[in-house]
């Protein structure tokens, strides 16, 4: 029994026999299954394609706000940046808000990669501004608590005095990208920290030493337990305490010496023959 | 919380997943062995004496696909069902292999294409993912193309075993198969790169049909058949 060949426009143009139209129904029988496969795989990568817009609004707004954290290093009035700041971050909590509600009976690991650098850049953002305000370390279930999100859902109001139902949305960042996202957070640091010195302030460089020493200790203790990613921000994470360490060092031995407007020379000067010595060995 | 209690947490994290996953690698491993063996079973049909015993290689391939649906029973228990896809990339090659050898096997029985039910039965595993542990339709497709790879051997060998027939039917499959994918909007991922392979399958089956054919060897059971 074999089948009959030719396409499919040409088997309709034929007349019909028991074996054409078995053949005509089996071969419909193909292309009805990926018709349907064609309709799935698009909305697959439909919604990847919305996720991946949202994730770039989150990354790009959450980088505003951590250039505008910087400021406090050398505005007078530290509060309004912040609440400025705090004003984004909810914008951006909103972002992830939708994302959310894309993400609702799906599993989240399937469009993972779509959105997760956005998900990294909004925790160093809002670990930064924690940071700022308190000194410490925003924590994973702090960062959660806050992705909580009440949609009103409008249902048909079938009998009287029943409301309008809400749903409750949350979205959960995971350990991976909260690490990453902290790992990142080191670098803003460093940064603070040198312009913090340049700015003549004797107290935040040191506060920030201890404190990236506490993360880069944390991350040590991580060692290759974590994914790899995590394990390639570990150099640039030694670096930034480096930096971090070689400017209080300067502070404590010379910072009675030289005048506070200068001091942001000296060290940038010292750093320029560090980076020297190391490209050297 | 302190610094080093996060961290401390975190590792706790990191650890539980290691494990999980160390556990699933296990079960993995078992799919692997299986699929392994009803490859053995089913590659023979490309031998002459293998070829005419197609139909019980197929019950014998049969037999082994019930020791894979208890691995995947198995696998079923090792993580919370909604996190398939956190663990995906663990079983995603053996499970092709596997979707490619049950549809493999129907091919041998019926001549047609596996649905994706059908290969959820065999595997014993669902086709939707709200149901369970279930076959993703990319993977089913990736099994799909194996097979159409296999097939382009199968003509080629079923003429050196004397079956004229075989490869014009295989040629008829084949096309329509590819007609199929053409309906798919891939993107650049895997699964295109291998549906890419697809039209050099097509194209050597075209040349076995074509040698067939000039040669007259190619059985023409009904008349006006044309290229």
């Amino acid at each position: 029994m074999s089948k009959r060949e030719g396409n499919a426009s040409a088997r309709k143009r034929r007349p019909d026999s028991d074996q054409k139209t078995e053949d005509f129904v089996s071969q419909s029988a193909v292309i009805s299954a990926f018709r349907v496969f064609q309709q799935e795989l698009d909305t697959r990568h439909d919604k990847y394609e919305r996720l991946v817009k949202l994730s770039r609004d989150i990354t790009i707004e959450s980088k505003r706000t951590i250039f505008l954290l910087h400021r406090v290093t050398s505005v007078p009035n530290v509060e309004e940046v912040l609440n400025e700041a705090d004003n984004k971050l909810d914008g951006v909590r909103q972002k992830i808000g939708q994302i959310a509600e894309e993400l609702r009976g799906e599993d989240i690991y399937q469009f993972h990669k779509a959105f997760t650098s956005g998900v990294q850049e909004y925790v160093e953002a809002v670990s930064f501004h924690h940071f700022i305000r308190h000194r410490t370390l925003l924590s994973l279930e702090e960062i959660n608590a806050a992705l909580v999100f009440i949609k009103d859902e409008t249902v048909v109001i079938k009998a009287p005095g029943e409301i309008q139902g809400a749903c409750v949305l949350t979205f959960q960042v995971t350990s991976t990208d909260y690490l990453l996202g902290v790992a990142d957070l080191t670098g803003e640091l460093m940064r603070m920290c040198i312009s913090s010195v340049g700015n003549g302030d004797m107290e935040t460089p040191f506060e920030l030493s201890n404190f990236l020493r506490d993360i880069h200790d944390g991350f040590a203790y991580l060692g290759n337990v974590g994914p790899y990613e995590v394990s390639k921000k570990l150099h640039t994470l030694r670096q930034s305490l480096g930096k971090v360490e070689d400017a209080c060092y300067m502070l404590r031995v010379r910072g009675s010496e030289i005048p506070k407007h200068m001091l942001a020379d000296v060290f940038s000067s010292r750093t320029a023959v560090m980076e020297q010595d190391e490209e050297v060995a | 919380m302190s610094v080093t209690e996060m961290f401390s947490h975190i590792q706790g994290f990191l650890s539980a997943d290691q494990e999980v996953r160390e556990d699933i690698r296990k079960v993995v491993q078992g799919l692997e062995q299986t699929a392994r063996e009803i490859l053995t079973v089913l590659q023979s049909v490309h031998q002459p004496t293998g070829f005419k015993d197609i139909p019980n290689k197929c019950l014998k391939a049969r037999e082994l696909f019930s020791t894979v649906q208890i691995h995947i029973g198995e696998l079923r228990t090792k993580f919370p069902v909604e996190q398939y896809y956190r663990f995906h990339e663990h079983w995603r090659f053996v499970l092709q292999r596997l979707a490619f050898l049950a549809s493999f096997v129907v091919y041998l029985e019926t001549e047609s294409l596996v649905m994706r039910e059908e290969v959820a039965k065999i595997l014993g595993t669902e086709v939707n993912r709200e149901k369970g542990f279930h076959l993703d339709v990319e993977d089913y497709l990736a099994g799909v193309l194996i097979m159409a790879s296999e097939l382009s051997r199968l003509a080629v060998n079923s003429v050196t075993a004397g079956d004229y027939g075989r490869p014009l039917r295989i040629s008829n499959f084949i096309n329509e198969l590819d007609s199929g994918f053409r309906l798919l909007n891939l993107k650049n991922d895997p699964l295109r790169k291998r549906y890419d392979g697809l039209k050099y399958d097509v194209k050597k089956i075209e040349e076995v049909v074509y040698d067939l054919s000039i040669r007259g060897l190619a059985k023409e059971p009904e008349a006006g058949g044309d290229k």
